[in-house]
């Protein structure tokens, strides 16, 4: 079927509402499977659960498979909406757990409790849900559900609008790119729509290469039809007819599922010839990267869609004026597109309702590392750090103290605790030497050493270097080089300065984005964590135990009540003592390795 | 998910015909390149070569395409391809252990293929897997929450 008219959308979203409803009349089961429920084991929990539904001959129970609606830390976790609506969620499931759920929950009608999630925690109530909304909630492999819940509407209400009253509201509701830079989205197509060109492009970045970023693979997971609606709105506003989505070829599922969307799309006119019975043409193109950090830029984005290797050249020409082949092309990030549809559906004056002063909208983070809750999450900006580590991501796992929380991975930088109550906006972040980024939060406790944390960025960065243009070539290796030194105890207090200087430079006069930030994570730390690049340089030692030239672990006697955990645990044989006696370490057998340390439930091994 | 190389006849075969359904045409070089990794799990000299002549493209610019991008391979992979994330939430969980004792144990760098051929080993810039780390793959299966000590049960598995 075709949908030539919005009068047909809405007949088709009814059509759907009828089947939905038949649907809501049985208990649905809702499986997460998203690349990290995978992971998890999720492949598992739906097979032992049609098993144990075909063993009891439960007809009546729907199945579903969903993408991963972002709260990661309890994966695997299904949940089960009974024909009244109540909805149970149940996670850290395994093959046993399942199989007592379908038992007294899908056969006895009883909850159990201690498998269930409480969703009145923060992680869930302080979330603010806009574009990850229906993650979790809609099948991603169909069309109908994206449709049930006002899926095209947006595009359908921009076509009926001129071109540049869609630019106005995007302008109006104050959405900056969510990559990171922050640009306003209505200007930048502004650029590209006042350029008199034949052809004009529209194409998203999807080269989601921030280590520690994933946001981009939820949402496409989660809800493929946002991105393609809203490529097909900025493709109207710009007047483009043809869309590329660069997506890393590290996402094989994000893929597929993009491949089925978009054939969905094409099937029901959504995309292609004249669409919704208007003269609007525009169709999309998968394209795959092929693993190049620096493809994230966006000249060097075009370059490798242009078939060669992905060097960045100077700007301007910026794309919006001469991109993709010569021609004016806007590229967007897929948070950016995501949340186009709703500000054409609900309004700019809905969207810019919640934010900060200078930054609208929600924002979507990955929250990863050492915190206790890890997952995709979705706040308003202009929310605190504190409160999202603490508050939605539950603290530091396992007891430890925090120390830091970095932002914008490899052109990002360290926010330390006395940093945390700053708003989460563009502006206030980059007043402390750090920046939104794509939203990558990665939270460090005491056992990271913020030296190696500099030298980790910094070598990702000589890696990814495309290596042609000498400030990021040279200044990277050099700038590792220093930190080395310090990290072998062999630094000089002048270092700390000469590491400023290069970076510096490197902000000054590289090329592209990557070589003017490749040095914003050291100089971050270096600006809030000086006394430990001091510690490391004058007193020659890491005070997290992390640089191996600079620390030894010792046994605290007093602590120490010879459980022997620790002896066991050591690969080396380094470690004796008596039952219920302290023990020792054999400082010239030991390799540093960490065993006893984290084996230690009394605290007894000491970083010294 | 196996992928074993092919014998040189069938490597040039199999290039060919790659060519040949993307129409000789240079603006698909990286897709030609994807497709051919693809099909033989490495980009041989003789594709290079073929590729090159093929689409009447510099040799140089094809293997400028091949050493750019981390995602293409000169020298033909293990059967299982393992990979460890080196992303900051993977590095931070401990990531680098996880790559330690897969090269401790079958005496092995990444980049490097073992001498049966069994596994070639790799790290990665982060699988987007972030959430569950520290993480590693093997032929392209994700493995979450790994501990050093539990890789020779899971990579026992891959024969």
């Amino acid at each position: 079927m075709t949908i030539k008219s919005t009068n047909d959308l809405f007949a088709l979203k009814g059509k759907i509402e009828k089947e939905k409803f038949e649907l809501s009349q049985k208990t649905q089961v809702i499986v997460y499977q998203g690349t990290c429920g995978y992971a998890s084991g999720a492949k598992g929990v739906l097979d032992t659960l049609n098993t144990e539904l075909h063993k009891r001959n439960l007809k009546d129970i729907a199945v579903l498979e969903h993408s991963c609606m972002g709260c990661c830390y309890i994966e695997p976790y299904i949940s089960v909406t009974e024909p009244e609506g109540i909805s149970t969620l149940y996670g850290y499931l395994t093959a046993e757990k399942v199989t007592q759920i379908v038992e007294t929950h899908l056969m006895g009608g009883e909850i159990v409790q201690e498998y269930t999630v409480d969703i009145n925690i923060p992680f869930f109530s302080r979330q603010e849900k806009r574009i990850t909304e229906l993650l979790g909630k809609i099948d991603p492999f169909k069309i109908e559900d994206y449709i049930f819940y006002d899926g095209y509407q947006g595009l359908s209400k921009a076509l009926g609008m001129k071109q540049v009253d869609v630019i106005e509201k995007i302008k109006r509701s104050g959405l900056r790119g969510r990559g990171g830079a922050g640009f306003p989205t209505g200007v930048k197509w502004n650029f590209a729509y006042n350029t008199e060109s034949n052809q004009k492009y529209m194409v998203c970045n999807a080269d989601e290469g921030d280590p520690g970023a994933y946001m981009n693979r939820a949402e496409l997971e989660g809800n493929p039809h946002a991105v393609l609606e809203g490529m097909a709105i900025g493709g109207y506003a710009i007047g483009a007819n043809k869309g590329y989505i660069y997506v890393r070829a590290e996402y094989p599922l994000a893929i597929d599922i993009l491949n089925e969307a978009i054939s969905q799309a094409r099937e029901y006119g959504l995309l292609g010839n004249g669409i919704l019975g208007t003269s609007f043409d525009f169709d999309i193109e998968i394209f795959l990267g092929s693993g190049a950090f620096v493809c994230g830029e966006e000249t060097a984005l075009l370059a490798s869609l242009e078939q060669k290797r992905g060097n960045p050249r100077p700007r301007p020409p910026f794309p919006a004026v001469e991109g993709l082949f010569g021609k004016p092309t806007v590229i967007n990030n897929v948070g950016t597109l995501a949340n186009l549809p709703l500000i054409m559906c609900k309004g700019a004056e809905w969207w810019s309702s919640i934010g900060s002063e200078t930054t609208k909208g929600t924002k979507v983070f990955s929250l990863t590392g050492q915190i206790a809750r890890t997952g995709l999450i979705e706040v308003p900006m202009g929310i605190s750090l504190n409160e999202v580590v603490f508050d939605l991501g539950g603290g530091i796992a396992g007891g430890k103290k925090f120390k830091a929380v970095q932002l914008g991975g490899p052109s990002g930088g360290c926010v330390p605790a006395e940093h945390l109550n700053i708003p989460i906006d563009y502006e206030s972040l980059q007043d402390i030497g750090c920046i939104m980024g794509s939203g990558a939060m990665v939270v460090l406790n005491q056992d990271a050493c913020m030296v190696d944390t500099a030298r980790f960025f910094l070598e990702f960065d000589a890696d990814e270097s495309c290596g042609q243009c000498l400030p990021c070539r040279r200044g990277l290796p050099l700038m590792i080089e220093i930190l080395k030194r310090i990290s072998e105890g062999n630094g000089e207090i002048k270092d700390i300065e000469t590491l400023e200087d290069i970076a510096t430079f490197m902000q000054k006069t590289s090329l592209c984005a990557l070589g003017q930030t490749a040095a914003s994570p050291t100089l971050s730390t270096i600006r809030h964590f000086r006394k430990e690049y001091e510690a490391h340089i004058i007193e020659k030692k890491c005070p997290a135990g992390v640089c191996k030239d600079l620390f030894h672990y010792e046994v605290d006697e007093e602590l120490c009540n010879g459980c022997h955990l620790c002896a066991l645990k050591c690969p080396e044989e380094a470690i004796t003592g008596g039952k219920k006696e302290p023990h020792h370490i054999d400082q010239d057998k030991c390799i540093k390795c960490g065993n006893c340390y984290h084996a230690c439930k009394f605290d007894a091994v000491l970083i010294k | 998910m196996q992928q074993v190389a092919a014998p040189p006849e069938d490597e040039r075969a199999k290039t060919l015909e790659i060519i040949e359904n993307n129409n000789h045409d240079p603006k698909r070089l990286v897709k030609i390149l994807q497709e051919i990794q693809a099909k033989l799990g490495y980009v041989p000299e003789i594709a290079q070569r073929l590729t090159a002549k093929r689409t009447n493209t510099p040799a140089s610019q094809i293997y400028g395409i091949l050493s750019f991008y981390n995602f293409f391979r000169l020298f033909p992979p293990g059967r299982h391809s393992v990979n460890v994330c080196l992303g900051t939430a993977c590095y931070v969980k401990g990531a680098e252990n996880i790559l330690k004792e897969i090269s401790s144990r079958y005496e092995l760098e990444p980049g490097q293929t073992t001498n049966n051929r069994r596994f070639s080993l790799d790290f990665v810039r982060c699988v987007g897997c972030c959430a569950i780390g520290p993480v590693m793959t093997v032929n392209g299966k994700v493995y979450g929450k790994m501990k050093p000590e539990e890789v020779k049960d899971v990579l026992g598995e891959y024969k």
